[in-house]
């Protein structure tokens, strides 16, 4: 497990698909809860053996509808168990499971759909049914939809295609069993650790998504590595939340959970969330900055809403926290009346926040994707919740690198996993080479090729550099990394994060390559305004209307000049404040296309839609009116217009603050 | 169209009402009404402001007695009942302005539905273990298969008041469709709702009818939403019968139109 060894070490010898595992769990650990499900306001639970049988069932049904060897199987659904014993139950018929993202609409499913080649379709409700059927007639390949919910799948044409009942095909299953018990172990002993194990398809910032090819090497080997190097056992509890189709929990709550052992949980609806993850407590937590950010904006306003006497507590408290439990966290020594404090402290406050916020039996956080700001950081780890920031991508199987105990700190992301060779190029691209690296691009040998090295070095795309402990730095996506007109570094990303780091600002792009300056866009957040809004009596029908107002610019201008102000301490930085702003009218939406499924900016886009904003940011005007269409939940199309005003940022003079 | 009328064909009358006239002192609601409604099908009540919707409603479930008239319901003639016997009989309805109770949790609110399915005495309620908590649990059950079927989940435990309005309504049909009702009347229940929370609210009244087989009657001034979920409609103006029907007869009748444009009368 050592960078030399080459090998493979299966978490035990043989054991080198996630259906032999099944098997295996189902021996080792046959009582023990493997699934959970929250379900008419009760958890429901599934042992390892149970969970067995249902796959074996499943597997076998599909098998007698047709599903062989190599054949792909889309899966459209939320965090629900049989989302997940349908990957399993494919994987061990050697088939292809291609989870996709289940809100997204029909005509991105049918990308998919068509590209993958998928005959057969696990959809999770007649919602997703209907958006299958609804791009029918162009991808003929479509030969049998399952569906998991019955509700309201009543009248459906069967001439259009055949749809089944998950539970039917399951009986179909236990028919097969009956006849030959044997079937399925014959099956699952034919996978090998180097058949392809899945297919995801990333959300791409830009043009088509891609399909990543991954095998049982790639996702097996890297949860379990993963898991050893962070000491998970079979005693963890995770909450599945984030999409299936996204790389972070097909290895979080799938790969790791089969390969350490440890139980899956699943929310009632994505709404109940947060009172879910109180109820189960997880010990192991991921969730993007932009989680951990909301919640602590949702602390901040509780607090600032509530009796004076509990808000200096909290204040008080606060402040011990950040300077004691941080060192508590990373085991340096610490004074006894400090201790004491802490001690104090936690009876106090921290364990019941912890307890509000469902993170009272954390032991492992991470957080990925984008940077977290220092404050939001410390504040976690303050409270004793050991988060930590990790950096990988879909094409890595999660891990390249993580932040070991101890060695936490807000800007780098970490040392290389187990396994993982990490190299910067020339050009400042951060590449590496790991047991997780995929495949190849479904169908896409080009994109492979570029992105892939013969060697089987693999390019992130992301620019960065590696510090002087050992760590690695990521500064932005390399193709978004430009240059001012001077001639002088622009990253986007770097300002937009600074700037997202203050509760009322919700997103930001900035711009500056090819220009003279750097300028942005900005999106209130709607949550932390209103509630601003509502303290100090200003009143507001919607989005727009608060972000007009001028109350709302002039926070937001002090927010910017904040971080001009900061730029200033940082030389590479210092050039690219933000001399102009503005708050757009609507909220940035993947939706409208404006964001991806995973929440990240599409700047081209954003570039072309805006130009007449970015043209007036530029030409110096104060005011410009603009036009957009925004896409309803119901799938209609709207338009949103209104004047926006443009403001001047306070910037800061780097000569005059050194003299 | 072939539908629905394939469907009323089969259906046996579930409610009839004969020339019924109910009047308050001298103001005439209703005078002389006659319809029926078919076991599973849904069936509006439509008309302008004042037309009589909302009396023939509380005629159907007992708040008003009608001075004349027969009320046939599940092959009985109806004599004069309280409205809680006529609960029992297997009606239940929502009302125009919401009637929940504000201070109780929605999964509360949904229990008090049960009401006609309780039958433990207030001794072995107080006395709580045993049967009565059995019964507890029994209808509890039953009760979250409801808040699973309406996606209100996330506010199972949430006080009523603090819910917005369209939600609110959700939880009052809610509470109705804990009666496991035969027939349920619907009194307006898109008033007021945004065109999500109304799309929202037809598919529920959908799946009622489809799932649960409920036959639903529904006064709606939306008239969209008339035609596309109800299967018959009567029309209503100053308290008479103007009009009755399938959606596309009752659209295109003259007398209907002209009580919706406003021909003097």
């Amino acid at each position: 497990m050592t960078q030399s060894s080459k090998k493979p070490t299966y978490p035990a010898p043989g054991l080198d698909t996630f259906p032999k595992l099944l098997q295996h769990n189902a021996r080792m650990f046959t009582n023990k809860d493997a699934m959970r499900e929250k379900e008419f306001g009760i958890w429901q639970s599934w042992t390892w053996s149970q969970v067995a049988d249902e796959v074996e069932r499943f597997a076998l049904g599909l098998q007698a509808n047709g599903v062989k060897a190599g054949d792909a199987v889309l899966i459209i659904g939320g965090n629900r168990p049989r989302t997940y014993w349908t990957m399993c139950a494919v994987q061990s018929l050697g088939a292809v499971p291609v989870p996709t993202y289940h809100d997204s609409v029909a005509g991105e499913m049918q990308f998919v759909i068509e590209h993958s080649e998928a005959r057969v379709i696990v959809a999770e409700d007649q919602e997703q049914v209907d958006k299958i059927l609804d791009v029918k007639d162009r991808c003929p390949a479509v030969e049998l939809v399952i569906y998991d919910d019955p509700r309201g799948m009543k009248g459906y044409d069967p001439e259009l295609v055949k749809i089944q009942d998950f539970v039917t095909i399951q009986a179909q299953g236990e028919e097969v069993r009956k006849k030959n018990p044997k079937q399925y172990q014959q099956l699952v002993s034919m996978g090998k650790g180097e058949d392809v194990s899945i297919i995801l398809y990333t959300s791409g910032t830009t043009g088509q998504p891609k399909g990543v090819v991954l095998t049982y090497d790639n996702t097996l080997l890297t949860g379990y590595y993963g898991g050893l190097l962070e000491g998970l056992t079979e005693n963890e509890e995770i909450l599945a939340y984030l999409p299936v189709a996204w790389i972070g929990d097909h290895i979080f709550s799938y790969a790791q959970s089969y390969a350490m052992g440890f139980c899956v949980n699943c929310a009632e609806s994505s709404e109940t969330i947060a009172a879910d993850m109180r109820e189960i407590g997880p010990t192991y937590y991921f969730a993007p900055p932009r989680v951990f950010e909301s919640l602590l904006t949702n602390v901040q306003i509780r607090m600032e809403d509530a009796a004076p006497f509990k808000r200096k507590m909290f204040k008080y408290f606060m402040q011990v926290a950040k300077t004691t439990g941080i060192k508590l966290l990373e085991k340096k020594s610490v004074s006894l009346f400090d201790r004491f404090k802490y001690a104090l402290g936690n009876v106090l406050v921290y364990a019941p926040l912890k307890d509000a916020l469902g993170m009272g039996r954390v032991r492992l956080a991470y957080t990925a994707g984008e940077a977290i700001g220092g404050e939001i950081f410390d504040f976690y780890r303050s409270l004793g919740i050991n988060i930590k920031q990790l950096y990988g991508q879909t094409e890595s199987s999660v891990f390249i690198t993580v932040q070991p105990d101890g060695e936490v700190f807000p800007d780098t992301v970490g040392t290389p996993s187990p396994g993982v060779e990490l190299k910067i190029a020339d050009n400042g691209e951060v590449i590496y080479r790991s047991p997780g690296a995929f495949h190849s691009y479904f169908k896409n040998p080009e994109s492979t090729a570029s992105t892939k090295t013969s060697e089987g070095w693999v390019h992130t795309g992301d620019a960065g550099f590696m510090t002087q402990s050992g760590h690695l730095r990521i500064i932005d996506r390399a193709k978004d990394v430009g240059a001012f007109n001077s001639g002088k570094m622009f990253a986007p990303k770097y300002i937009e994060n600074k700037l997202k780091f203050f509760p009322h600002i919700q997103e930001a792009v900035t711009f500056g390559d090819g220009r003279d300056e750097c300028m942005a866009f900005i999106n209130i957040d709607l949550g932390a305004v209103g509630n601003w809004a509502e303290r100090n009596n200003i009143a507001y029908a919607s989005y727009q209307e608060l972000a007009a107002h001028p109350e709302v610019n002039k926070m937001v201008g002090e927010s910017v000049s904040e971080v001009n102000e900061s730029l200033l301490g940082d030389e590479m930085l210092a050039h690219s404040q933000v001399s102009r702003f503005l708050i757009l009218h609507k909220e940035l939406d993947a939706d409208d296309g404006e964001l991806t499924r995973t929440k990240k900016v599409k700047r081209k886009l954003i570039n072309e839609r805006y130009k007449v904003l970015i043209d007036a940011l530029y030409a110096g005007k104060t005011q410009c009116f603009i036009e957009t269409e925004v896409a309803f939940e119901d799938g209609r199309v709207g338009k949103i217009s209104g004047d926006i005003s443009i403001h001047d940022a306070k910037t800061y003079n780097p000569v005059a603050q050194a003299s | 169209m072939s539908e629905p009328l394939q469907k009323m064909e089969a259906a046996s009358k579930l409610l009839e009402l004969k020339h019924i006239d109910l009047s308050f002192g001298g103001v005439k609601a209703i005078s002389n009404i006659s319809f029926d409604v078919l076991e599973g099908e849904v069936r509006a009540i439509i008309g302008p402001n004042g037309a009589g919707k909302s009396s023939l409603l509380n005629v159907i479930n007992g708040f008003y007695h009608p001075q004349q008239g027969e009320i046939w319901f599940d092959g009985k003639q109806r004599h004069s009942m309280k409205p809680y016997q006529i609960a029992y009989q297997g009606i239940s309805r929502t009302f125009q302005n919401i009637a929940l109770f504000k201070g109780m949790s929605v999964l509360d609110n949904i229990m008090t539905g049960r009401f006609t399915h309780m039958h433990k005495n207030m001794l072995w309620q107080a006395l709580w273990k045993g049967p009565a908590e059995q019964e507890e649990i029994e209808n509890r059950e039953f009760v979250e298969h409801i808040i699973d079927f309406l996606e209100i989940q996330a506010i199972r435990k949430t006080p009523v008041g603090r819910l917005p309005y369209g939600l609110q309504k959700r939880v009052e049909l809610g509470r109705a469709l804990a009666a496991q009702p035969k027939m349920l009347l619907l009194d307006e229940p898109m008033a007021g709702m945004n065109v999500e929370e109304k799309e929202d609210m037809c598919r529920f009244i959908l799946d009622v009818n489809d799932t649960f087989g409920t036959t639903i009657v529904l006064i709606e001034h939306d008239m969209g939403v008339v035609m596309d979920i109800a299967d018959r409609v009567v029309v209503l103006d100053y308290g008479r019968k103007i009009g009755d029907g399938t959606p596309d007869v009752v659209r295109n009748d003259q007398t209907v139109i002209d009580a919706y444009l406003g021909v003097s009368h």
